[in-house]
């Protein structure tokens, strides 16, 4: 039967290298899944693409790979109240492509289920038409944008089954669900692994057939 | 006559929320309008991280990280509550899901023209632009929350914005510290007015063309809108 389950962070991260690109969940600390997070920092792997909605605050997230000059570029809508990546972006030492976050979640939707780009209103007439081919439908013009991929992404569930099955816990589900879609590796960290059937199949947000890895984060 | 502080003018957008409407409140002063949303109105509040009826704040020693507002701070899910992914939420924003939004604003041109992003250039930060934009792309109503003028006294309702847009032509009513002004086909209209200030005065600090709508309402210091 499959087994999705590994030991710990160290193992859900196996295989990330230099030059990957990276989906981290998480709106704020909601959904962002802090020992995986903890796990590439002692890594220190370089040169990664970092796909996130946020940037990290100034403590045990994120900023970690800001701190360390982990990252080359960052993906993201809302990069601002992050310190160690300002400091950075200050510095020139990483590349910022600022993306709406409607855009962003549905570039990484698009890239998880097969879809070639889609026409969005979003950015019309503003800076962020910039580079973007402009397609008219029905009288309205959109822009086109392109799917997302990563290498891995890296989520916070609430439970997994042992098959891969994972259910979220109430708004940390945000990016999470859509990112596990996206990538080649998908590392979920959860606060219980449960034997199949043992999860309402109702509740189960992200089925196991998108994730490769899951494990028990250690609780702070 | 004092221009309204923050409160009140909370106090007066949440008066004026269409009943038993899907409301998102941008993050920011718009935020604290959900104080002032009477109960009876039955004003369900969308969060974009993935909430719809979004109730207060906790208790103290009552917060739950996973639980949280737009503003990344504690909030509570009121009963009839549901939790989605992020891209269901903005399905619900681009779809035309959302009556309305209300958004704070740097500048709003005479055409409904919005600035309100922050571009970094001003202080030092990296930019940051968030959900806003798809908010004020896919609601079906937005309205701006913002002082009438700026901290150096310049015109914020203006002909046209010099700094970076969020969206073109989606504003269609803009409360302000003085004023509630309609954006119209025909240019900027007037709705009501803070007590004791003229449409002279008003124009005076505001950077486009201003008649007044038929019927003019009086805002008191409280935010409360009273009609001739």
């Amino acid at each position: 039967m499959r087994n999705a389950v590994v030991t710990d962070a160290a193992a859900a991260i196996a295989g990330l290298r230099d030059g990957h690109t990276v989906m981290v969940g998480g709106f704020g600390g909601a959904g962002m899944p802090p020992a995986i997070v903890r796990a590439v920092a002692d890594l220190g792997v370089r040169n990664l693409t970092l796909v996130s909605n946020n940037a990290g605050a100034s403590g045990d997230d994120l900023s970690l790979w800001f701190r360390q000059g982990l990252v080359r570029k960052i993906i993201c809508s809302y990069p601002r109240n992050a310190k160690d990546f300002g400091a950075q972006y200050r510095a020139g030492a990483v590349e910022l492509e600022l993306v709406p976050q409607g855009t962003l979640v549905e570039r990484i939707r698009a890239g998880g289920a097969g879809i070639g780009g889609f026409l969005s209103p979003v950015g019309v007439g503003t800076l962020f038409a910039a580079g973007k081919q402009s397609i008219s439908v029905g009288g309205r013009d959109y822009l086109l944008e392109l799917p997302l991929r990563a290498d891995f992404a890296f989520v916070k569930g609430r439970e997994a089954d042992t098959l891969g099955n994972v259910t979220y816990n109430k708004a940390a589900r945000n990016h999470c669900a859509v990112m596990a879609t996206a990538a080649d590796t998908v590392a979920v960290e959860v606060d219980r692994i449960v034997e199949p059937g043992a999860l309402d199949p109702e509740s189960i947000v992200t089925p196991c057939i998108f994730v490769d890895r899951v494990f028990v984060g250690v609780t702070a | 006559m004092n221009p309204l502080g923050r409160k009140a003018l909370a106090r007066l957008v949440g008066s004026q929320l269409p009943r038993d409407s899907f409301v998102n409140l941008g993050i920011g002063a718009p935020t604290q309008i959900a104080d002032f949303v009477p109960p009876a109105a039955g004003v369900i509040l969308h969060s974009e991280n993935g909430l719809l009826n979004m109730g207060p704040a906790p208790l103290p020693g009552h917060e739950d990280w996973d639980l949280i507002s737009a503003s990344k701070s504690p909030v509570t899910l009121a009963p009839g509550g549901a939790f989605f992914d992020s891209s269901l939420a903005f399905a619900m924003m681009r779809g035309g899901h959302i009556d309305v939004a209300v958004l704070g604003a740097f500048q709003v041109s005479q055409r409904g023209d919005l600035a309100n992003w922050s571009t970094g250039l001003d202080d030092g930060e990296p930019p940051g632009i968030g959900g806003a934009i798809d908010l004020a792309v896919g609601a079906r109503s937005i309205w701006v929350m913002m002082d009438h003028v700026a901290r150096d006294g310049a015109a914020r309702v203006v002909a046209e914005c010099t700094l970076p847009l969020t969206a073109t032509r989606v504003v269609k009513r803009i409360f302000t510290s003085l004023a509630v002004i309609e954006v119209t086909a025909e240019g900027l209209e007037v709705s009501a007015l803070l007590d004791g200030i003229g449409l002279d005065q008003l124009q005076a600090c505001t950077g486009a063309p201003l008649r007044t709508a038929a019927r003019v309402g009086s805002i008191a210091a409280d935010g409360g809108l009273h009609w001739p």
